[in-house]
């Protein structure tokens, strides 16, 4: 066997894999830890989706699982389609999207431009390093906050602010009502002092040299703002949301799942894909329209990558990401 | 060499003079100065004010939090909450323990694969570096799911309840490694491989002793990365831990916000009286927990903000 091996190199040209494998052997070695990783965690998942178009039976292992479903084509498909959740669960994600990267674009840029004009720089850093820390705790922390300040019986909001201007009580978590808003609070609570830094490196890395030639043809701070600082933000801005945009049918899990404590009366405001996706594995025996579902969602977040990508190059092809 | 020094001093001297001069002009006025302090302070307390409300319940008494509900100014500060915790806690200490030891191996082991996926990628020589570094990057775009995903760790790689759930699904990441693949690119010039190669060193030797030392700003960034991603994990408990005894700080907070008997539940010297049980502080102690899992970010925010912008620029730079 060894002997038939290396007798293929030596025939083969310098080009071949083998030969290449067998000069930079060590290099290889390094790979594979890595390559391991990958195709247990990220590769047989993606042959997994196979069994979105089977009726899926348990047949003693992974492999001979999905081997020996029934395959039933679309039906899984058919079968979300006409439920009424994926309609539903599609324009949550979509909204909520839109709404975090339009709103993700606009306050960290005019933050980050303002945080640069103020004229003590280490109160501008102590401002900075305050609203980056939401940043660094986890959304179950963040559920915490939520809950200590949302919590029918001794919440913040209900015992203190409201109590104190002698109204009823607010059931937050069954009134979906209000949910919209709470939750991209917190959105942008935890991810603004993010874009704020991404921003604000770019802003401190224009060359001074610009201002100054504006000031010295009188151009006021806001003409400059607008004719310097925003066009050279631009192509960050535009790479930015392009990237949000491409992520647009992934929804934040923590954020849907754990800041309104999973409550059932709020799912028409609060289920996106991604927590029904995990609510059909665990609650129910459907485990093929579960994987449809979440098939689905690959998908055209596959395909909305590829297009806002498409979009990158054609603007810079340096920042694109493939 | 000295002609040189006094011939660029002067400019410099300048240089800074007109600097300073133009920063001085160019300023905004006093007036917005003042409106922008005042805006920025506004935001500042948005974010640190529902942290320090969690601070404060978790020093209330629990008889006040019943009348009065979570306040930020409570009547009697009281340390009960920690005292129990810290007394009582054999759940909490446990996955204190799940969370410290799958953070310290998980950073490890995880720096360790992404560097060595990172390197040869690196390297200019390497004639599969495309190859393999879209190997890494497709699983960005594209993923098989949930489900698929879950199936493979409880049915072909069969994990789940074990502490290696908790490490092994983050131990590559397309993106660190692309941030370390730059890092690499930048900082080692293939002329110092060349010069070790020909010093004898193979090339393992001359990634351990020569590379990793050189780039230990780009350990450090990736490092803490991980380090706050195991710290804060709560979603690979939620999908495949039912073992009680494998449940990290993150996930036990998870647990007690929905059952605030549950501390009690694993804490066999308190289960025993049902009146004990009414006497536990569990509004306060809940919220200690979750005090004490933010201390240590805290503690190391000076860090994680430095490397972590270092970070962001280098991956803006070229992805």
């Amino acid at each position: 066997m060894t002997r038939s091996n290396t007798t293929i190199i030596s025939a083969s040209t310098n080009k071949g894999f083998l030969h290449e494998v067998k000069k930079n052997l060590p290099l290889f070695i390094m790979l594979m830890p890595g390559v391991i990783i990958l195709i247990i965690n990220n590769y047989i998942p993606m042959a997994g989706v196979i069994i979105a178009f089977k009726r899926y039976r348990f047949h003693g292992s992974f492999f001979s699982s999905i081997i020996k479903s029934e395959w039933i084509g679309f039906q899984n498909f058919e079968f979300f389609f006409k439920t009424p959740y994926a309609y539903q669960i599609t324009r949550n994600t979509i909204l909520y999207n839109f709404a975090f990267i339009i709103l993700g674009l606009i306050i960290p840029v005019t933050f980050a431009i303002l945080l640069n004009e103020i004229t003590n720089k280490r109160t501008a850093k102590l401002y900075q390093s305050v609203m980056f820390l939401p940043y660094f705790l986890s959304w179950i922390i963040v559920s915490y906050l939520a809950y200590s300040l949302f919590s029918i019986e001794s919440g913040f909001i209900n015992k203190t602010i409201i109590a104190g201007l002698g109204m009823e009580p607010v059931k937050w978590y069954f009134e979906p009502k209000y949910w919209p808003f709470i939750l991209t609070f917190f959105q942008l609570w935890k991810y603004t002092g993010y874009n704020v830094v991404v921003y604000l490196a770019a802003i401190t890395g224009i060359d001074g040299e610009y201002y100054e030639a504006a000031e010295i043809d009188g151009a006021s701070k806001f003409q400059q703002v607008w004719y310097i600082t925003i066009p050279l933000l631009r192509s960050l801005m535009i790479i930015m949301t392009l990237l949000a945009v491409g992520r647009i049918f992934n929804a934040d899990f923590g954020l849907f799942y754990n800041v309104p404590r999973n409550s059932g009366q709020l799912y028409p405001v609060t289920d996106v894909i991604d927590t029904y996706v995990y609510r059909a594995l665990r609650n129910t025996n459907n485990i093929s329209m579960a994987t449809a579902a979440g098939t689905y969602q690959a998908v055209v977040g596959c395909i909305t990558v590829f297009t806002a990508n498409y979009i990158v190059r054609k603007i810079d092809k340096d920042k694109a990401l493939f | 060499m000295a002609e040189d020094i006094s011939v660029q001093n002067p400019d410099i001297i300048i240089e800074d003079e007109h600097r300073f001069k133009t920063n001085t002009s160019n300023r905004i006025s006093p007036v917005s100065n003042i409106l922008l302090n005042i805006l920025f302070a506004l935001c500042a307390i948005i974010c640190i004010a529902p942290i320090l409300l969690i601070i404060m319940i978790s020093l209330t008494e629990e008889k006040e939090i019943l009348v009065n509900g979570y306040t930020f100014f409570p009547q009697k500060l009281s340390l009960k909450a920690y005292d129990y915790v810290i007394t009582a806690g054999d759940v909490i200490w446990r996955a204190y323990g799940v969370s410290i030891f799958v953070t310290v191996v998980g950073t490890l082991l995880s720096l360790m694969v992404i560097c060595l996926y990172a390197y040869p990628l690196s390297r200019q020589s390497f004639k599969y570096k495309n190859f393999f570094s879209f190997f890494a990057y497709f699983t960005m775009i594209f993923g098989g799911g949930l489900v698929p995903w879950y199936m493979v760790y409880t049915q072909l790689v069969n994990i789940k309840n074990t502490i290696w759930i908790l490490i092994v699904p983050y131990l590559m990441n397309a993106w660190y490694m692309m941030i370390m693949r730059t890092f690499f690119k930048t900082t080692i010039h293939e002329s110092i491989i060349e010069s070790a190669k020909i010093d004898g060193a193979g090339e393992f030797r001359t990634f351990f002793v020569i590379v990793l030392p050189l780039c230990r700003a780009g350990l450090a960034t990736i490092g803490l990365f991980c380090t706050l991603g195991y710290w804060n994990d709560w979603w690979l408990p939620l999908v495949f831990v039912t073992d009680s005894k494998l449940y990290n700080v993150q996930y036990l907070m998870y647990q007690t916000l929905n059952m605030i008997q549950y501390l009690a539940s694993g804490s066999a010297q308190f289960a025993e009286s049902s009146k004990v049980l009414a006497d536990l502080p569990s509004e306060g102690a809940r919220m200690a927990i979750a005090v004490i899992s933010i201390g240590p970010i805290i503690f190391a925010y000076p860090f994680f903000q430095k490397y972590f912008i270092k970070g962001l620029t280098i991956g803006a730079v070229k992805g």
